[in-house]
């Protein structure tokens, strides 16, 4: 079972956050919180920093300055290693093996059963390709072993890099209603997309431009606020409000 | 760390050469097909070919080892799956280790081959035994693989990897003793092969085939050689870090 962020408690909490990459601030003064339990988009266009935001969140990014916790942990902590489901944007799994060998090897450094294995290929739809090699997939099969790799332990926090660029709609509708499912289970969801589309399926959205947020609120509160219907010409309403 | 992560690293990467069989072929069937090469080469001189064949037995798993895991380690840098296996419950002695173990099995394999070949086919006789020959070729496969992992992490690509072979691995083969006693050397190459590994595991396998035994100086080869593969795993795991730009 998971287990449950007590209610009223931020899953992730991000303050002061700042990075630079190759001398260029990439992430400016970054203050936002994630909700337990949901679903929360994190868009924008591409360039535009919500991968050096998700590497900071799950420890793999060196920060200039400010804070990121998970679970109320500093992130990157050894404790929170078994509690983190993180899904890199390019798919990051052993090309030379099997699914199976795949998924088998990641349960073991987990310490998940290896009955997890079957499992998470039955949630990613890839039952049929288990036995085989990853270098023999398509870009879109391999995405979702990797996406599988992160499901495996079971975590409490997922971070997950663009997990349905590129799949067909009915896949992607699939894994939405999946993500929504194991936020209902208590896990906390933080899923990144540079479609505006995406963001319909989202509990909450963080929209972030050129390494700033600029809102946080939910699918509703975009809508009403801007007045437009499509997320896509709210997204660009918002922008030419801040321009103003 | 944890031996369920070290096994699991180590079985994973004997699964990743398993998949790979022209690459397992290459890595057991070279060193008998050069020893081959040079039985005939010295045909006319077989005192020279015991002389040279007896410690090259126990060198090859050096430079195997060393590129195999070289760019085994890129890979695992460049295709993402160190920063996957960065952000899950996994030691990096639990990797170093786990590599250590899957290229000493392979290293049993390789140096027992060449040896079988060696001394079966070939008629290479040495002073001491066929099985401590063998013990230090594992032990050198250990040297390549930390020496690999460390310079691993100054390559950006497989091009460059594969150049650190002539780069760090010729120099210590040629000034190792193999070629030219040391003490014929000027002066400024002894100091230098006195601060190359391959000096120290050259010297302890030469001891093995033309003296017969280590002896008090071949004990501490392998003892140089064995602190040298610590530190090189130690100065490894510096590089593999949690965190990067």
């Amino acid at each position: 079972m998971l287990a449950r962020v007590a209610p009223g408690e931020t899953a992730i909490s991000v303050d002061r956050l700042r990075v630079r990459r190759g001398g260029r601030p990439v992430l400016r003064d970054l203050c936002f919180s994630v909700a337990p339990g949901r679903v929360t988009g994190l868009l924008g266009p591409s360039g535009c920093g919500k991968t050096t935001l998700m590497r900071a969140i799950v420890g793999v990014q060196l920060v200039e300055s400010g804070g990121v916790e998970v679970l109320g942990r500093p992130a990157g902590s050894r404790g929170l290693r078994s509690r983190i489901g993180y899904l890199t944007q390019a798919p990051s799994i052993y090309r030379d093996l099997s699914v199976l060998e795949n998924l088998r090897f990641f349960a073991r450094v987990l310490g998940a059963p290896q009955s997890r294995a079957e499992e998470v290929l039955e949630t990613v739809a890839l039952r049929e390709q288990a036995t085989q090699t990853i270098s023999h997939l398509s870009g879109g099969q391999q995405a979702r072993v990797s996406l599988a790799t992160a499901l495996l332990g079971e975590p409490e926090v997922l971070v997950l890099d663009e997990p349905t660029v590129g799949l067909d709609p009915v896949l992607r509708r699939d894994l939405w209603a999946t993500f929504a499912e194991l936020a209902r289970g208590g896990a906390t969801l933080l899923v990144s997309s540079h479609v505006m589309e995406e963001a319909e399926h989202c509990d909450e959205l963080l929209l972030m431009r050129d390494g700033e947020l600029l809102a946080t609120e939910s699918p509703e509160q975009l809508r009403a606020r801007t007045g437009r219907h499509e997320l896509d010409e709210a997204f660009l309403a918002l922008i030419e409000e801040g321009e103003r | 760390m944890s031996p369920r992560v070290t096994a699991a690293v180590a079985m994973r990467v004997l699964t990743q050469l398993r998949r790979d069989p022209r690459t397992v072929v290459l890595m057991l069937g070279v060193s008998p097909f050069l020893l081959t090469l040079l039985r005939g080469a010295f045909d006319r001189d077989i005192a020279s070919f015991q002389h040279v064949a007896g410690p090259l037995v126990g060198l090859f798993p050096f430079s195997t080892m060393f590129v195999v895991t070289s760019i085994t380690m890129l890979r695992e840098r460049t295709t993402g799956t160190l920063e996957r296996l960065m952000t899950l419950p996994l030691a990096k002695l639990d990797l170093l280790f786990g590599y250590g173990i899957a290229f000493a099995v392979v290293g049993v394999f390789q140096a027992g081959i060449a040896a079988a070949v060696a001394f079966g086919l070939l008629g290479l006789e040495v002073a001491g035994s066929t099985a401590a020959v063998v013990a230090l070729a594992v032990g050198n496969a250990l040297l390549g693989m930390s020496l690999g992992l460390f310079v691993s992490a100054f390559a950006r690509t497989e091009f460059q990897a594969v150049q650190f072979m002539p780069a760090i691995v010729f120099p210590q083969l040629l000034l190792c003793g193999l070629f030219v006693a040391r003490d014929q050397m000027i002066g400024v190459l002894q100091i230098v092969s006195d601060t190359m590994p391959l000096t120290y595991a050259f010297d302890a396998l030469n001891r093995v085939t033309s003296e017969g035994s280590l002896g008090a100086r071949g004990a501490l080869d392998v003892a140089v050689v064995a602190a040298v593969t610590v530190l090189l795993l130690a100065a490894g795991a510096a590089t593999l870090r949690r965190r990067t730009p």
